[in-house]
């Protein structure tokens, strides 16, 4: 008999139709998971209430015989990007800190709405600005994985959204939201041996998401599988009229139409993706991977993506700029910190509070982001790097010509050691190389766990989708799923 | 494009962060090189190319100018530092 806390969604909601167990047990179950994990340092605030809440409505709704929602019965972390109603919102900031929102943002709104309790809310780099969750104000998030050398060493679950991702690997949490500017669903999903889906552009509302980069920010689901993804996601997105972006569409049966039989369709393998002093694990990996889609139906073909080597760059032009434009309204004047010096005037609140309140990597961002668009230096950066991001769009849209689906790996390495790699902001940007492409293009692409490295860490790989067609991204995950057969836990050490 | 220690200084004061002079001295060599790392797409042949300004192809929706939303006053002063007789309060703007 599976353990509740080892059940995803689908499991959870079967369960619970089944009657094998009461929305109410599994709540109680994993709000005492999230009691016991506190050493993981994953979630900022705990919300057992809400769970419970959420749980007896379900409970109460299936006894009158009501038709569920899609995440009845299902308890969630909430990454704290999502400004949640009477609940502390913090982006992991001191800016930000005891700041209380007094609206639902879009997204967690649509998941309550769908029967979803909130276990609490979920650490993350400090305003997702990051690969390794090092950045948060609150601390490090600790992954429940450790490398099989016997070291005890604390390694990092990735980031930004390394708390939903520690949750869900370490079966505090069936399923977690995450949010993806320039791989943070993604890399730490591959980190942790989860699945991690960012949609197209414009999927999911960005109301009442705190923003990084406005033209890249996406929310997207953290889960055991494909089928947890798109269930998730059908309850996530969806058209939002406060939400300039959003799609006008209707959201997709995604669940529903999962077929991992890719007969008819063609996968191209970037060759640009593949880069000098690659770990011959991930190699080994991604071969795999084209075995894996091949037995599945699809053909597979060689493509090239000319521009990618621009990517990084690219974003860590245009990513800083919009978020020294979004992080200006945190100021002291309306909420969050306010830092008040003797005799200070205005502008000296202004530069005082955001001096105490933003992280050195967030400074860091700011100021980049200010100084590309600074008079005399806008056109040489950040309009030259808008232009190699059409570049970047077009060389996806060419490879569309010979392909349906894009297959690399999901990030250059397994998960480091906490620390490791703090000394060089650079070293950590190259986290983002195989994520960051598909942002900038706003493609939908996900990560799904695939094998193991030679410590015992997971390692996943990454399909990246045409526009609008999040469908056979999900199709292509579950043939590597079904594929794959990748049942590793990392084992508790908390 | 080199930076030094005097446009770090410049660059704060735009972004309106009180760095201390040691945070200056920090993000020197930072910055420096990250600039020097992302001026490489100066290779980049751009002169046919039109910057991006939508991910996704959509349409800048308009709606119709009612008013849908407002008399919420108490929410918003809820999480402000101070809030005086219903305003946002700040220290005076020195001239």
């Amino acid at each position: 008999m599976t353990e509740i806390y080892d059940l995803g969604i689908a499991g959870i909601r079967s369960g619970i139709a089944d009657g094998d167990f009461t929305a109410r047990e599994v709540a109680e179950t994993f709000n005492a998971r999230v009691c016991a994990a506190k050493p993981l340092n994953a979630f900022l605030v705990e919300t057992p209430e809400h769970a419970l809440a959420a749980a007896d409505a379900t409970d109460k709704a299936r006894a009158a015989g009501e038709t569920l929602g899609k995440m009845a019965g299902v308890p969630i972390g909430m990454k704290d990007l999502f400004c949640t109603q009477g609940v502390e919102t913090t982006a992991a900031s001191g800016i930000l800190k005891g700041f209380v929102p007094q609206y639902e943002s879009t997204v967690s709104a649509n998941l309550f709405q769908a029967g979803a309790g909130m276990l609490g809310k979920l650490n993350l780099d400090q305003f997702a600005m990051g690969s390794s969750n090092e950045t948060s104000a609150f601390g490090n998030v600790i992954s429940p994985w450790r490398r099989n050398d016997g070291g005890n060493s604390d390694l990092t679950p990735g980031g930004s959204s390394g708390g939903s991702a520690a949750v869900v690997s370490g079966r505090i949490a069936p399923a977690a939201t995450g949010t993806d500017t320039g791989g943070s669903i993604r890399q730490p999903a591959a980190f942790t041996g989860i699945t991690g889906f960012k949609p197209t552009y414009g999927r999911c509302s960005r109301w009442g998401t705190i923003a990084f980069a406005s033209s890249l920010d996406q929310a997207g689901p953290m889960a055991h599988d494909v089928r947890d993804c798109a269930i998730m996601l059908e309850a996530m997105a969806g058209f939002d009229a406060k939400d300039s972006t959003s799609l006008d569409l209707p959201v997709p049966d995604w669940e529903a139409a999962l077929n991992s039989n890719l007969a008819g369709k063609k996968i191209g393998i970037p060759k640009e993706y593949r880069v000098e002093n690659m770990p011959a694990a991930i190699d080994a990996l991604w071969q795999k991977g084209i075995e894996m889609l091949k037995d599945a139906g699809a053909h597979i073909v060689d493509v090239s993506l000319p521009h990618t080597k621009y990517a990084l760059p690219a974003y860590y032009i245009i990513a800083p700029a919009e978020a020294s434009s979004n992080l200006s309204r945190y100021d002291g004047v309306r909420y969050g910190l306010r830092d008040l010096p003797d005799g200070a005037g205005l502008q000296d609140m202004y530069a005082a509070t955001r001096e105490a309140g933003f992280g050195p990597e967030v400074k860091r961002r700011i100021m980049i982001g200010t100084y590309v668009l600074s008079a005399g230096y806008y056109d040489a950066y950040y309009t030259q790097a808008q232009k190699v991001r059409t570049l970047i769009a077009q060389d996806f849209d060419k490879a569309w010509n010979s392909c349906d689906l894009l297959l690399a790996p999901t990030a250059p390495s397994a998960a480091f050691g906490l620390g490791e790699k703090m000394d060089d902001p650079l070293a950590m940007y190259l986290n983002d190389v195989f994520t960051v492409p598909s942002s900038l293009a706003g493609l939908p692409a996900m990560s799904v766990p695939a094998g193991l490295d030679g410590k015992g860490l997971p390692l996943g790989l990454q399909i990246i989708g045409k526009a609008l067609d999040e469908q056979s991204v999900f199709n292509a995950g579950l043939a590597i799923e079904e594929r794959a057969g990748f049942v590793a836990k990392p084992e508790q050490w908390w | 494009m080199s930076i030094d220690k005097e446009t770090v200084k410049k660059i704060a004061s735009l972004s309106r962060i009180a760095i201390t002079d040691a945070e200056a001295d920090a993000f020197v060599p930072e910055l420096n090189q990250i600039l020097g790392w992302v001026e490489q797409l100066g290779e980049v042949d751009c002169s046919r190319v039109e910057p991006m300004t939508a991910v996704i192809p959509n349409k800048l929706r308009l709606r119709d100018d009612v008013v849908t939303d407002g008399e919420i006053r108490d929410k918003i002063l809820a999480n402000a530092p101070i809030a005086d007789h219903g305003f946002f309060a700040v220290p005076k703007v020195i001239e």
